[in-house]
């Protein structure tokens, strides 16, 4: 009898797999959750619904033909992408940018880590329950911004702008006014979300202290961007390796103290805040007029099925607004890639999501992997 | 980061360690994979703890002579068939890096000892390197296939791969 | 029996409204669609952008995007369909309750797009599913999109309740379900939505594309004792 009485007590596990059709999922992610009443025992993500594969692709294809697909990687922040393949080849093949092409790169990052870190908090928000209000605010202004992209690139999202040694082509007329309008509205758009939200009742108890991460176990897991400087690691890529002009601007790198959800969320607001600084100091600094694209790079550019760089490997990044965007390219000295491997931000900082959400509810679960900050076309490629 | 210094100071530390330098990577073979990794992760000069980018590279023979291609992999003649694993090492605490190491297997026994135990984000990375070029990684926790559904046959990403015709009635 | 547009114009003026039963079905049924909420890839941020204040699409009825299937008319398939994902959309299909329509977004959904030549991207989701609306662009712009949604409004407008096929008892209601094969998919598509068409001029699919030239060689001989791995 006491067998009997001991089995009933058991506790009985449910498995649900939420996703890959899920309002709240960032795209085709699937978690299988194992869960205990309503608290989660384990947690394993399934991807792959988005693998496109990507890299054999750009096997196939020349250096120049593979820019358009990297637009398609994260796809909400086409620009940095770009600007990371651009980084890997020059590097590669010992290409330089020009002046002013280098100032309207940095101008391009920046906007476009605006353009993230706001879409961000407006999904976050949305896992939170506030049903698209902070979406509707988030996407007036990114608009705003695709406006700009659109004028300068042709296209709002896939931009295709960058080309290794520089630009496609340079600002159009007024462009520089319209980028002006931006950052002087920018600062007054922040401070009315943060209004909204930073100091709100809701959201601060449903943020804080869920979702930890500490120190020692982000280095471990080599997770990088706004989710490491949230658990308080000073290192960002930008001040790291000084790629591009960014020695030349002043600009802080905000720290978080604990490491949950409202860090990570408070971050990135004040990463917007340090973007709207090194804006006002491009267009303060920016020479008035400069060549494009150098004179290598209009060589590889004139015949891209043609030009050959030199054999060998080079591994380049960048900060992305999503962490460490890496490209690894290894070159046999034709016009194809031999091997292209592209370092994900996202896929690599989902290794730990299953620490982070144990013991907690599947509503915290939702809200943890909202402040990760993946899309999917970077975790699957 | 000083190559030779790096080189030394390996040869010195890691016993039994045959080391060549390829470009700026260094070539490890697998046995000593895990050691040199250790080192380098708690050597006080180097602190290397954070693992960037661990990828799989197929180095077939067929396809390297090709007309008009130089030898892959900076080396001087044609090389064997073997599948690589290229690890990206940087060093968050004195900010410095990268030391890359290579780990070559040949292509009918691809296994290797994983850098899981010593780095969690390699999991994810070398999930997908087994799943897309058919590299075993012994040691790992969770070893199977991350990209593809798990009934698939074969591994993708591999030179050889002939892929469906999906055009058929 | 449809009635004389004079007639219709002077009953109107005198405040007396004429339609038939079809007209003002289908008026009701198009004017609020509600789509699934199932974007995929990059066309899914120009959805939502769609679905945003600048471009809004409440003004044609259809911003409540459903996240249940059950609730649903509309599935807008925004973004690549690779193979792993290909027997969910469909299941989701099934899963809509009759009548439903589908819009093809982007030029992934329709054929491929961009990545079609690939081992695990499906060339079209018009494969397994029909679809009423093909999209292109890549990303379609937001009016694009809304250009795509009047077409199918004029669509449902053109349909007649007693000849509509959904409505029919002998309707197969369940399209079937593609399983996970050693290389693709099983079947590789419904011979009831499509036909693939052999005589297309580039066959870039067949063999490897990597090495157009290579012949597989001979299984090798037992493996011989490695020699070490480090070139002198």
């Amino acid at each position: 009898m006491s067998e009997t009485a001991l089995h009933s007590q058991e506790p009985q596990l449910l498995e649900v797999s939420i996703g890959p059709q899920h309002p709240s999922t960032h795209g085709v992610f699937r978690m299988n959750v194992v869960l205990d009443g309503e608290t989660i025992v384990k947690l394993k993500p399934v991807m792959g619904y988005l693998h496109r594969n990507h890299e054999q692709l750009a096997e196939n294809m020349s250096y120049l033909a593979s820019m358009p697909y990297t637009d398609r990687l994260d796809y909400i922040c086409s620009m940095t992408n770009n600007f990371a393949y651009a980084t890997a080849v020059e590097k590669l093949a010992g290409i330089d940018v020009p002046e002013r092409a280098q100032y309207i790169r940095v101008l391009m990052a920046e906007l476009t880590r605006l353009v993230n870190h706001t879409l961000l908090v407006g999904f976050l928000l949305n896992d939170l329950g506030a049903f698209f209000t902070p979406i509707l605010y988030a996407f007036r202004e990114r608009e705003k911004i695709l406006d700009f992209f659109e004028a300068t690139a042709g296209s709002r999202m896939m931009c295709n702008y960058f080309r290794f040694g520089g630009l496609k082509s340079d600002l159009p007329a007024g462009g520089l006014e319209q980028v002006k309008k931006i950052v002087n509205n920018y600062s007054r758009f922040l401070d009315e979300f943060e209004r909204l939200l930073t100091n709100n009742e809701i959201l601060r108890s449903r943020c804080q202290n869920v979702g930890i991460l500490s120190k020692e176990l982000a280095v471990s897991a080599s997770i990088t961007g706004p989710m490491l400087r949230a658990s308080g690691v000073n290192y960002d890529i930008r001040k790291v390796d000084k790629y591009s002009i960014y020695d030349r601007f002043e600009f802080k790198v905000p720290l978080g103290k604990v490491g949950d959800v409202y860090d990570r969320y408070y971050v990135r607001i004040l990463e917007m805040r340090e973007s709207i600084k090194i804006l006002q100091q491009i267009l303060k600094q920016m020479p008035e007029k400069g060549e494009i694209i150098s004179a290598k790079g209009a060589a590889a550019g004139k015949s891209p099925r043609m030009w050959k760089p030199p054999a060998g490997d080079a591994y380049g990044r960048i900060e992305s607004p999503k962490g460490e965007l890496g490209f690894y390219l290894v070159s046999d000295g034709t016009p194809k890639p031999y091997r292209y491997h592209v370092r994900p931000p996202s896929f690599i900082n989902i290794t730990i999501l299953e620490d982070m959400c144990l013991g907690y509810k599947v509503a915290d679960a939702i809200i943890i992997l909202g402040s990760v900050d993946i899309v999917l076309g970077e975790v699957d490629r | 980061m000083n190559i030779e210094e790096i080189k030394t100071d390996l040869l010195k530390h890691v016993p039994g360690l045959e080391l060549t330098v390829e470009g700026e990577s260094f070539v490890v073979p697998k046995e000593k994979l895990l050691e040199t990794a250790r080192f380098l992760k708690e050597n006080e000069k180097y602190r290397m703890d954070y693992l960037s980018c661990v990828t799989g590279v197929d180095y077939l023979a067929a396809r390297q002579g090709q007309p008009g291609q130089a030898a892959v992999g900076g080396q001087s003649e044609l090389a064997s068939d073997y599948l690589e694993s290229v690890n990206h090492l940087y060093s968050m605490e004195k900010k410095q890096g990268p030391i890359v190491l290579k780990v070559r297997v040949p292509r009918n026994n691809p296994r290797m000892p994983s850098l899981t135990p010593l780095y969690r984000g390699a999991e994810y990375q070398e999930r997908e390197a087994y799943d897309l070029f058919g590299i075993v990684y012994e040691g790992h926790p969770d070893l199977r296939r991350i990209l593809m559904w798990d009934e698939f046959e074969g591994h993708p990403m591999r030179k050889d791969y002939v892929e469906e015709d999906q055009d058929v009635r | 029996m449809a009635v004389d547009e004079g007639l219709k114009n002077e009953l109107q003026k005198q405040g007396i409204f004429v339609t038939t039963l079809n007209e003002i079905y289908n008026w009701g049924r198009r004017s609020s669609i509600w789509p699934l909420q199932f974007g995929l890839a990059c066309c899914a941020i120009e959805m939502i952008a769609t679905a945003c204040a600048k471009y809004d699409i409440a003004r044609f009825g259809a911003e409540l995007f459903r996240p249940s299937p059950r609730q649903a008319d509309l599935m807008i398939v925004a973004g690549t369909v690779t193979k792993k994902m290909a027997p969910m959309v469909v299941r989701l299909y099934n899963q809509m309750p009759e009548p439903k329509y589908v819009i093809s977004m982007g030029a992934c959904a329709i054929s491929g797009g961009p990545f079609r030549d690939g081992y695990n991207v499906l060339k079209g989701i018009d494969r397994y599913i029909p679809v009423d609306v093909h999209i292109p662009g890549c990303p379609p712009r937001p009016e694009a999109l809304l250009d795509g949604l009047i077409k199918l409004q004029k669509k449902i407008d053109g349909q007649k309740i007693d000849q509509m096929d959904g409505y029919k008892e002998e309707k197969n209601c369940e399209y079937p379900v593609p399983q996970y094969g050693k290389k693709g998919l099983e079947p590789m598509h419904n011979p009831d939505t499509f036909t693939p068409r052999l005589d297309w001029p580039e066959k870039n699919t067949k063999g490897n594309l990597r090495m157009p030239n290579y012949k597989p060689q001979a299984a090798p001989a037992a493996p011989k004792p490695q020699p070490p791995p480090v070139q002198p």
